[in-house]
């Protein structure tokens, strides 16, 4: 008891000592993760750029307390459990990456109405008290024949590598590939298999259609697919194309080795798993009395010809490039949302 | 060990009792949790789940294990926030239809002498498969009297609480109360006395997986009343939650010993636990595992409570 008193009295001591400067609206406000799986790399990824950005912000004294949980089984009803939990715990904010876009919606009704923020992103929540941080994979798709176009001015033909069968996230992005073509009429289609976003498929898949395609000048992909059909094409012995990559740090090194040896040129993009980081920010914009659309996008990671290296060297092995957002980056979010 | 105090009313004990220790070690780490809303916010989800665990309390009282109850309540969901919300008649058609299915499996069971674990194994992909056919990504709507009943906010007692209450009394009077509830124990007890004495044991069978096909309904209804709209794996873990739950509320796999009130007890502590080991900030790794620590802690005491019982015969 006495140490107890001891550790408060000091707090409270470090409180006054600290610059009023450093303290924000939020500062006694605390703000927890909800997140249904941590089982991949990505996901993996996403929690320590949390802890990082949330650890500093909590020392710097943004914001109170920025506690991380998942759920042991991906399961909405589990997650919905833990969200009633964080209701009683008395949290500020909650961000979430949902198991289910619907499964929570009871959940968090109960936390708008015990006057909580809840900030979804990654797996979104369609309940209409929520914020919604969404991946706009159409764009995403549109983007590649964007910068192809740039790049060729003749267009050319295209192989398209696409994700799993039947998953929302494929029909997004082949979409805006598509849509893409159709925008840039000299670029035309001659082939697509699905990749699975995995490597191994994709080398396979490209391998197998190759000798039934004409010369191909470029290979669009979903990430993860890159470095696979880079491989399918050198064995084949035809002309490398442009292949646009999915920031895995396969695909990145591969690309390194090939702009060394030949000044090969490409582009990579996808979803950088320090969006919580994003959330995060967020959230502590809202309880800062910021007025916040409802409905945001998250930026890109896209990496170009001359910042590879220095991006490459900042993932992991077997792992996605990855960048955690600032305060800054939010509010510029959340300004062109507003727009 | 007290010596006045019979082995079978500390066996019904058992359970209450490790609610109640739970409850309060829940209420010393978050006292927010000691009011209205917060045994309301505690509570309100495992509603469903203690419905489940009365259908699988049904279908273990005949000695069977039912594997399919979390898809058939995922089902049941997705019937729920679809036909049940834009076409009552409809929705009420198929739950209906549903209920009698699980009768007819416990006639099939009975008839062709099959092992219960392989067919409700099968069925769960059956009922997989339907939820997967009527709504094949996550949505729906929870009709406006399933969402009113599981948030009314009735005076003095949440309605988490009320709901518990009322089922476990349900399920109390139809399985301890009733001449039903004694033949369908009695089947789990001993089939063929219960069929020498001239009784049906297919119809109690039937009856049997009926009724839990009819608590099952409710779970789902339930659910979709909480959550307000369903994804077709929305409950896939009540299966296992639901044996857990029985066992922890003082049921057996055979036998016919089943206790109505203890099982829902025992899907309300379950629950607890879940938000017991969320508030002492255990990481998600281990907490599956101190889940199971927990279960082994009650059943260990179980063993004990049946030595003792051995020993007094």
């Amino acid at each position: 008891m006495k140490f107890h008193r001891m550790l408060t009295s000091s707090a409270a001591a470090l409180c006054v000592a600290m610059p009023v400067s450093t303290l924000a609206d939020t500062s006694d406000k605390s703000i927890a993760l909800s997140n249904n799986y941590a089982g991949n790399s990505w996901r993996q990824a996403m929690l320590e750029s949390w802890d990082k950005v949330t650890g500093a912000a909590v020392e710097e004294g943004v914001v109170a307390a920025a506690d991380a949980f998942t759920t042991a089984e991906n399961q909405a009803t589990e997650q919905a459990a833990q969200i009633q939990n964080m209701i009683l715990q008395g949290y500020d904010a909650i961000v979430l990456n949902a198991a289910s876009p619907t499964g929570l919606n009871g959940a968090v009704r109960e936390a708008c109405d015990a006057g909580i923020i809840v900030v979804s992103f990654d797996g979104i929540v369609t309940e209409e008290c929520a914020w919604r941080i969404a991946v706009d994979f159409h764009e995403m798709g549109r983007s590649q024949i964007e910068y192809l176009a740039d790049r060729m001015s003749d267009g050319g033909t295209l192989l398209e590598i696409r994700g799993l069968a039947g998953v929302f996230v494929d029909d997004e992005i082949s979409g805006g590939i598509h849509a893409g073509v159709e925008e840039y009429p000299e670029f035309e289609i001659a082939g697509s298999v699905h990749g699975d976003w995995a490597q191994d498929v994709s080398q396979r898949a490209v391998a197998g259609i190759l000798p039934s395609l004409p010369e191909i000048d470029a290979v669009v992909t979903q990430g993860g697919d890159g470095y696979g059909a880079a491989q399918a094409f050198a064995a084949s012995g035809r002309d490398m194309p442009v292949i646009v990559m999915g920031n895995r740090h396969d695909e990145l090194t591969w690309w390194k080795e090939q702009k060394d040896a030949n000044g090969y040129e490409t582009m990579s993009v996808s979803i950088a798993p320090g969006v919580s980081t994003l959330a995060f920010w967020v959230a502590q914009q809202i309880l800062d009395g910021e007025d916040v659309p409802k409905d945001l996008v998250v930026p890109f990671l896209r990496i170009d010809q001359d910042n590879l290296e220095e991006n490459l060297a900042n993932t992991q092995e077997g792992g996605v490039a990855n960048v955690e957002y600032t305060l800054e980056d939010a509010k510029a979010v959340i300004a062109e949302a507003k727009d | 060990m007290n010596r006045y105090v019979s082995v079978d009313t500390l066996r019904l004990a058992l359970p209450a009792l490790s609610l109640a220790i739970l409850l309060v070690a829940v209420f010393w780490l978050q006292p927010r949790a000691m009011s209205y809303t917060g045994l309301n916010l505690l509570f309100n989800l495992a509603v469903p789940i203690a419905l489940a665990t009365l259908a699988q309390m049904l279908i273990m009282a005949v000695n069977d294990l039912d594997l399919s109850i979390g898809a058939f309540v995922s089902f049941v969901a997705c019937v729920t926030a679809t036909y049940l919300y834009s076409t009552p008649v409809v929705g009420i058609l198929i739950l209906a239809a549903s209920v009698g299915a699980y009768a007819v499996l416990g006639v099939i069971i009975h008839l062709r002498n099959l092992p219960a674990i392989v067919v409700t194994l099968g069925m769960s992909f059956v009922w997989g498969g339907f939820a997967v056919l009527l709504l094949p990504s996550p949505g729906g709507q929870a009709p406006e009297w399933a969402r009113w009943l599981m948030t009314v906010r009735p005076p003095f007692v949440p309605v988490a609480i009320v709901a518990s209450i009322v089922a476990a009394l349900l399920a109390h009077l139809l399985v301890m109360r009733s001449s039903l509830g004694v033949l369908i124990r009695g089947v789990g007890g001993n089939a063929r006395s219960v069929e020498r004495a001239g009784w049906s044991v297919i119809a109690a069978r039937a009856a049997a997986y009926g009724l839990a096909g009819f608590f099952a309904v409710l779970a789902g209804i339930a659910l979709v009343g909480l959550t307000t709209s369903a994804d077709a794996g929305i409950a896939q873990r009540y299966t296992l939650l639901s044996i857990a739950g029985v066992i922890l509320g003082g049921g057996e796999f055979t036998g016919g010993r089943i206790s109505p009130i203890g099982a829902v007890i025992g899907a309300l502590t379950l629950t607890l636990a879940g938000s017991f080991l969320s508030f002492l900030r255990l990481p998600s790794d281990w907490q599956i595992g101190a889940q199971g620590a927990i279960l082994i802690i009650v059943l260990a005491f179980r063993l004990l409570l049946n030595r003792l019982e051995a020993r007094n015969k």
